[in-house]
C-alpha cells in the first residue's frame, strides 16, 4: 500500500504534505496537479507533515491537492546508451521530448528500449559472483560497457546461466543468479541506483598514483590533478571558468565524460551540443560526444532538480567506473547547488548559517566530493572518477562559504584572478595562489620522473619560483622606479614574464595551442628554464625589455606552430640564436 | 474565471506588500482583487493565503472585498501589441484600444535547451567598443553595468535603433517619465514605432507592479519569436530596480535574506528572466539588453554579481579623462558569445586585433601608473600612451558608428603608427597580409 497525502502548504516549490502513513526522508512522490504528475521529494518530515521539494513549477497547485508516496528514493537507471545523451537533473532524456518548451510533469525514458546490443558474456555459469562483478560486456562506442551484478544485490550469488553471444535489447534477461537461499534472481542490462548514495562496488580505494592529462600548461604541468583527484575552479564571473572547464572536458584523458550543467546558462550547454559532436577526441580519435553525458538543468530549470543534478552525474560516473574505466565529472557550478540547497532551507525557515547558507553546507560539499576517487576493483582492475567543479563566489570573494567548504574537501585549486583575466591572461589561473597537493605526493613525484623526466617536480617548483621571483622584482620596481633598482631586478621581472606568457597562457581558441600534450609541455618548460638560467646583463633596462619581448614573440609562435614542424625548429633556432 | 466569484470579506494581517485572509480552493501563483487593487497568491498555508498587492496595501482596510480570479496573470497576444504602450499590467497607456488577441500565462515555461540552436547571428551597431571588443549575437543576454548618472539609455536606444531586428520590446521598470518620453520620442524619430512594443513602470507607479514587467515583456517577446519567427530585441531597464521590488515582497513575507539584504532566491529569479533570450531552431530570437544600475561601481553587490554570473557578458561605460569622451571599458566589458562571430562571420583577424589593442592599452594604463608616481617613462610608455588617446577616441568612444572593417582597419592604423609588429604580439601570417607602414 503506497502511502497517501494532500497538500496542506504551498511557499513556490516548497510543499506541505499531510500523509496518511509512514514516509522516509529523500523519498520520492508525485503530486496531483489536475491529471498532471508532479515529482517531489521529501525533506523534512515533522508528525504527519512532511515538507517536499517539487522539481517543477507550484503554479496552480492547490490546498487539498492528492499527494502519492512511491516508497523509494531518486534513483537513476543505469545501462548501455547513457553515453551521448543529454539529461535533465532527474535524467528525462531532453532529446526525446517534444514540445520546444519544457512541460510539467513530461517525464521522458533515460534509455532506449528497442536497440540492440551486441552482447559477449564474460561470466561462465557456476561462477561465484557479488555486486559489481561484470557477466558480459556490450559496445557502447567504442568503449566496453560491463553488464554487471547489480550494485544493489546483497550477498554471495552463483550464476545459474548467461546467454550467449548475440543481440539484446537492454530489458533482456542476460543471466540467472542464484543467491544464498537458493533463489533465482534475473539480471538484464538495466539497474537503478539512488542518487545520494556512493556506490561501493569496489575493494579499495587507494591514494592515486597518476595524473590526469588536460593538455592545459597550467594545470598539469604548474598544478596537475591526479586520476581520481578532486579539483576546483572558483573565480569571479568573466575571468574564464567555462572557456577552462571546456577545454578540460575537450582534452581531458578520460574515457568517459560526464557534465553536469548546474544551473548555468543554457546557451553554454548549446555550445556543447553543438560542438562536440564535430570534435575529435585527441585520445582515442572518436568523436567526443562518443564519450560524454550531459546532465543539464540551466538555471531557469526547476532549482530542486538541480540540486539533484550532480548527484544523477556522479551516480553515473560511478556506474562507468565500476567497469574499470576512467570517467571524469565536470560540474558547472557547484554554487548553485549550494544556492538551491540555501533556497529550500530558507523556504523551511531553519535557522541559517553563514550568508543565509544551511549550517550542514560543508559537510554536504565533503561528502560529495569523497565519492571521486581511484578505485581497486574486486577483479583487481582499476577504474576512476576525477571530479573538478567550479565554483562562482559571490562578488569574487574567495572568504565565503561553498569556496571555503570546497577548499577543505578538493585537493587542487585552480584560482582565477580577476586581475590576470582583465588583462587577457588566459587561463587566468593564479600561479601562486593555485596549488595541487598531488604534487607531494611520493607516488605523483616518481610517476612525473618516470613518464616525463627525472626530477620533473623540482623543475616545475623552480618555474614557480621564477614567477614569485618576478613579482618580487615587479612590486620593487613599482616603488623605486625602473631606475632606482639594478639591472637584475628587471630580468628577474622579464624572466617571470617569459613563463608567464609561454607556458602559464594558451590560447583556448587557437587549433594548435590550445591543446599542449604532455611531451609538449616538457619541451617548452625545458626550453624556458634553460634560458632563466642563463645570467643575461642589458644597458639598460629600455634593451631589457626589448630583448625579452622579441624573445616571448619567438616563443609565442612556437606555441602556435604544431609540434616539431619545420616552422617549430624555425623558430626554435631564433630563440637558440637569441639567448646564445 | 471562475462560474461564481466567492467574495471574503475578512483580512488578517496586512504587510506594506502584502494581505493574509482565510479563503479555501485557492490555487498558487493565482490573481485576486483585493479592494479593487490585484493581486497574487505568493503563500498558502493550510487555509490561509497570503497575497502580494501589486500596487501596495496603501488604504485597505481588514474589511477589504477579495475575490479570487482563478487564473495567474496573463497577457493577450495578436499582431496589434506592435506599436503600443502598456503598463504593468498589460493595459493600454496609449490611448489606443485593449488588445483582443490570445490570453497567455505570462512567466511560463522555459525551453527545452536540447531545442535551442547555437547563436550565430551578428548583432552590429556601430559602437566599435561592442562591435570590436566585445560582439553582439542574437539570442544573447547582456546588461550595461553604470552608474546612475551614466548615458546607458541613450546608448540602448542607440543600439535599439541600429540592431537589424523585427521588434523591440521595452521592458521599462521604475523609469523616470523623462527617460520614458525621450525613449518615445528616440523611436518616433526613428521611425521605428510600428516594431516597438513597450510595457512601461515609471517611478509614479508602485514599486511591487514592476515585478510583472519583465514577464510581460517576454510574453510578448516569446509570441513574436516562436509564432511568428521574428528576431525580437528585448531592452529592460533597470533590472536593479526590478531586483529591489523583489526584496521587498520577500522582506514582507518574513523570509531570511541573504546577502545584501535580497532574497536567497535572487539568483534563480534573475535567470528565470535572462534564460528567456534564445535562438530557436527556427528563425526566431530574443535577443535581451538589460541595464543593471550600480552604487558607485560596485559590482559585488547580490545584484550586479548574480547578474554576472547569469548573462552572457556585461558592458562596463565609463568616463575617459584623456579624451573627455564616455567610452566602454575594454577591460571589464565582456561578451561571452564574441567567439561565435568573430573570424566567421567578420573579418579573419578580427580576434586578434581586439586582443593586441586591448593588451597594448593596458600597457598604456601601466605607464600612465608610472607617470602618476613620478617616474621617468620609456619610449615605448610614451607611444602607448599616444595609442590610447588615439584607441579611445577613435575605436572606444560610445559616439563612434562605422563598420566592423573599418574598425580593424583603424586599428591596424594605429598599430602601424606607433608599435612595431612584433609588440603586437600577433601571429605572423596576419601581420604579413594587414600591417600598415
Amino acid at each position: 500500500m503506497k502511502t497517501k497525502g494532500i497538500v496542506t502548504g504551498i511557499v513556490s516549490n516548497l510543499v506541505t504534505v499531510e500523509v496518511d502513513g509512514p514516509v522516509a526522508e529523500n523519498e520520492i512522490c508525485y503530486i496531483d496537479l489536475q491529471g498532471v504528475k508532479m515529482m517531489a521529494e521529501v525533506i523534512k518530515v515533522n508528525g504527519k507533515n512532511a515538507s517536499v521539494q517539487v522539481f517543477e513549477s507550484t503554479r496552480g497547485l492547490k490546498g487539498g491537492d492528492v499527494v502519492e508516496f512511491e516508497g523509494k528514493m531518486l534513483e537513476v537507471t543505469l545501462g548501455p546508451g547513457l553515453l551521448s545523451s543529454v539529461y535533465d537533473g532527474l535524467q528525462n532524456n531532453l532529446a526525446t521530448m517534444k514540445d520546444v518548451f519544457l512541460q510539467r510533469g513530461e517525464y521522458t525514458d533515460p534509455l532506449d528500449h528497442e536497440k540492440l546490443w551486441d552482447f559477449t558474456p564474460l561470466a561462465q555459469p557456476g561462477d561465484k559472483v557479488i555486486a559489481g562483478d561484470w557477466l558480459g560486456e556490450v559496445k557502447e562506442g567504442w568503449l566496453p560497457h560491463k553488464i554487471m551484478v547489480p550494485f544493489s544485490y546483497k550477498g554471495d550469488f552463483t550464476v545459474k546461466s548467461i546467454k550467449e553471444a548475440g543481440q539484446y535489447n537492454i530489458d533482456t534477461v542476460i543471466s540467472v543468479l542464484v543467491n544464498a537461499e537458493g533463489e533465482e534472481v534475473p539480471v538484464t542490462m538495466t539497474q537503478k541506483w539512488p542518487v545520494k548514495v556512493a556506490v561501493k562496488c569496489y575493494k579499495e580505494k587507494p591514494r592515486p598514483d597518476r595524473i590526469m592529462e588536460t593538455g592545459v600548461r597550467v594545470i598539469d604541468t604548474l598544478n596537475p590533478i591526479a586520476e581520481g583527484g578532486t579539483g576546483f575552479i572558483p573565480g569571479p564571473f568573466g575571468c574564464g571558468k567555462t572557456v577552462l572547464q571546456h577545454a578540460i572536458a575537450k582534452q581531458g584523458d578520460a574515457d568517459v565524460i560526464v557534465m553536469a550543467a548546474c544551473g548555468e546558462r543554457a546557451n553554454e550547454v548549446v555550445e556543447i551540443f553543438t560542438e562536440f559532436p564535430e570534435l575529435i577526441d585527441p585520445h582515442s580519435g572518436r568523436h567526443l560526444m562518443e564519450r560524454t553525458t550531459i546532465i543539464c538543468n540551466t538555471s531557469n530549470m526547476p532549482v530542486a532538480a538541480r540540486e539533484a543534478s550532480v548527484y544523477t552525474a556522479m551516480t553515473i560516473c560511478e556506474y562507468y567506473r565500476a567497469m574499470g574505466l576512467k570517467c571524469l565529472l565536470l560540474a558547472d557550478s557547484t554554487s548553485r547547488w549550494a544556492q538551491a540547497l540555501r533556497e529550500m532551507s530558507n523556504r523551511m525557515e531553519e535557522l541559517p548559517g553563514a550568508d543565509a547558507f544551511p549550517v550542514d553546507l560543508s559537510a554536504i560539499i565533503s561528502n560529495f566530493y569523497a565519492r571521486a576517487g581511484m578505485v581497486i576493483l574486486n577483479n583487481g582492475e582499476r577504474g576512476a572518477v576525477t571530479f573538478i567543479g567550479t565554483v562562482s563566489p559571490a562578488g569574487g570573494n574567495l572568504k565565503e562559504p561553498v569556496t571555503e567548504s570546497t577548499k577543505k574537501a578538493a585537493r587542487c585549486f585552480y584560482a582565477l584572478e580577476q586581475g590576470r583575466a582583465d588583462q587577457k591572461r588566459y587561463p587566468a589561473v593564479g600561479p601562486l595562489e593555485s596549488y595541487s597537493k598531488y604534487l607531494d605526493y611520493p607516488e605523483i613525484v616518481s610517476y612525473l620522473d618516470e613518464t616525463v623526466e627525472k626530477g620533473w617536480v623540482e623543475k616545475v617548483l623552480q618555474a614557480k619560483n621564477i614567477i614569485r621571483r618576478g613579482k618580487e622584482a615587479a612590486e620593487q620596481i613599482n616603488i623605486l622606479g625602473d631606475d632606482g633598482v639594478p639591472m637584475s631586478y628587471h630580468v628577474n621581472f622579464w624572466k617571470s614574464e617569459l613563463v608567464d606568457f609561454v607556458i602559464l597562457q594558451q590560447d583556448a581558441f587557437d587549433a594548435i595551442d590550445a591543446l599542449c600534450p604532455l611531451e609538449r609541455q616538457r619541451f617548452m618548460l625545458d626550453l624556458v628554464l634553460g634560458i632563466c638560467e642563463k645570467d643575461f646583463d642589458f644597458e639598460d633596462f629600455e634593451k631589457c625589455r626589448e630583448f625579452f619581448k622579441n624573445l616571448i614573440n619567438e616563443l609565442r609562435q612556437m606555441n602556435y606552430s604544431a609540434y616539431e614542424s619545420e616552422q617549430f625548429w624555425a623558430y626554435n633556432e631564433t630563440v637558440k640564436k637569441m639567448t646564445a | 474565471m471562475k462560474a461564481y466569484q466567492k467574495i471574503y470579506t475578512k483580512l488578517e494581517g496586512i504587510t506594506k506588500a502584502t494581505v493574509s485572509l482565510r479563503a479555501k480552493d485557492v490555487s498558487n501563483d493565482e490573481l485576486a482583487v483585493v479592494g479593487g487593487k490585484l493581486a497574487q497568491v505568493v503563500r498558502i498555508k493550510g487555509d490561509l493565503i497570503t497575497l502580494q498587492i501589486f500596487s501596495g496595501t496603501e488604504g485597505i482596510p481588514t474589511n477589504a472585498e477579495v475575490t479570487f480570479l482563478g487564473e495567474p496573470p496573463v497577457l493577450k497576444v495578436g499582431e496589434q501589441l506592435a506599436g503600443r504602450f502598456f503598463d504593468a499590467y498589460g493595459h493600454p497607456i496609449d490611448g489606443g484600444p485593449e488588445i483582443d488577441g490570445e490570453p497567455r500565462q505570462i512567466g511560463g515555461p522555459s525551453v527545452n535547451p536540447y531545442k535551442r540552436r547555437q547563436p550565430s547571428q551578428l548583432i552590429p551597431t556601430g559602437i566599435a567598443g561592442i562591435d570590436l571588443n566585445n560582439t553582439l549575437v542574437s539570442g544573447q543576454k547582456i546588461p550595461f553595468f553604470a552608474d546612475p548618472d551614466q548615458p546607458y539609455n541613450q546608448v540602448m536606444a542607440d543600439v535599439a535603433i541600429r540592431a537589424d531586428v523585427d521588434k523591440i520590446i521595452l521592458g521599462g521598470m521604475g523609469l523616470s517619465n523623462d527617460d520614458y518620453l525621450y525613449f518615445k520620442g528616440r523611436f518616433e524619430a526613428a521611425g521605428a514605432l510600428d516594431k516597438i512594443i513597450c510595457f512601461i513602470n515609471t517611478t509614479e507607479n508602485p514599486p511591487v507592479e514592476r515585478l510583472l514587467v519583465p514577464d510581460m515583456a517576454l510574453t510578448a517577446a516569446e509570441y513574436f519569436a516562436v509564432d511568428k519567427n521574428e528576431k525580437v530585441l528585448v531592452l529592460l531597464t533597470d533590472m536593479t530596480l526590478y531586483a529591489d521590488a523583489l526584496s521587498i515582497v520577500s522582506n514582507r513575507m518574513d523570509q531570511i535574506p541573504s546577502k545584501d539584504s535580497m532574497p536567497g532566491s535572487l539568483y534563480s529569479d534573475l535567470a528565470k528572466i535572462y534564460e528567456k533570450a534564445v535562438q530557436l531552431p527556427t528563425e526566431g530570437s530574443i535577443t535581451i539588453i538589460a541595464v543593471t544600475t550600480l552604487n558607485d561601481g560596485d559590482i559585488t553587490h547580490a545584484i550586479p554579481d548574480n547578474t554576472g554570473y547569469i548573462t552572457e557578458g556585461q558592458l562596463y561605460l565609463k568616463a575617459d579623462t584623456d579624451t573627455g569622451k564616455v567610452i566602454i571599458d575594454p577591460f571589464r566589458s565582456l561578451s561571452r558569445l564574441k567567439q561565435l562571430v568573430q573570424n566567421k562571420k567578420t573579418r579573419e583577424d578580427h580576434s586578434q586585433v581586439m586582443n593586441a589593442s586591448v593588451r597594448l592599452y593596458a600597457d598604456a594604463q601601466n605607464a600612465k601608473t608610472k607617470l602618476e608616481n613620478g617616474f621617468d617613462l620609456s619610449d615605448y610608455d610614451h607611444r602607448c600612451l599616444a595609442y590610447a588617446k588615439d584607441y579611445a577616441r577613435e575605436l572606444l568612444a560610445i559616439d563612434v558608428n562605422i563598420s566592423i572593417t573599418e574598425m580593424l582597419d583603424t586599428a591596424w592604423k594605429l598599430f602601424g603608427k606607433y608599435f612595431s609588429p612584433a609588440e603586437t604580439g600577433i601571429k605572423q601570417a596576419l601581420i604579413d597580409k594587414y600591417w600598415v607602414k
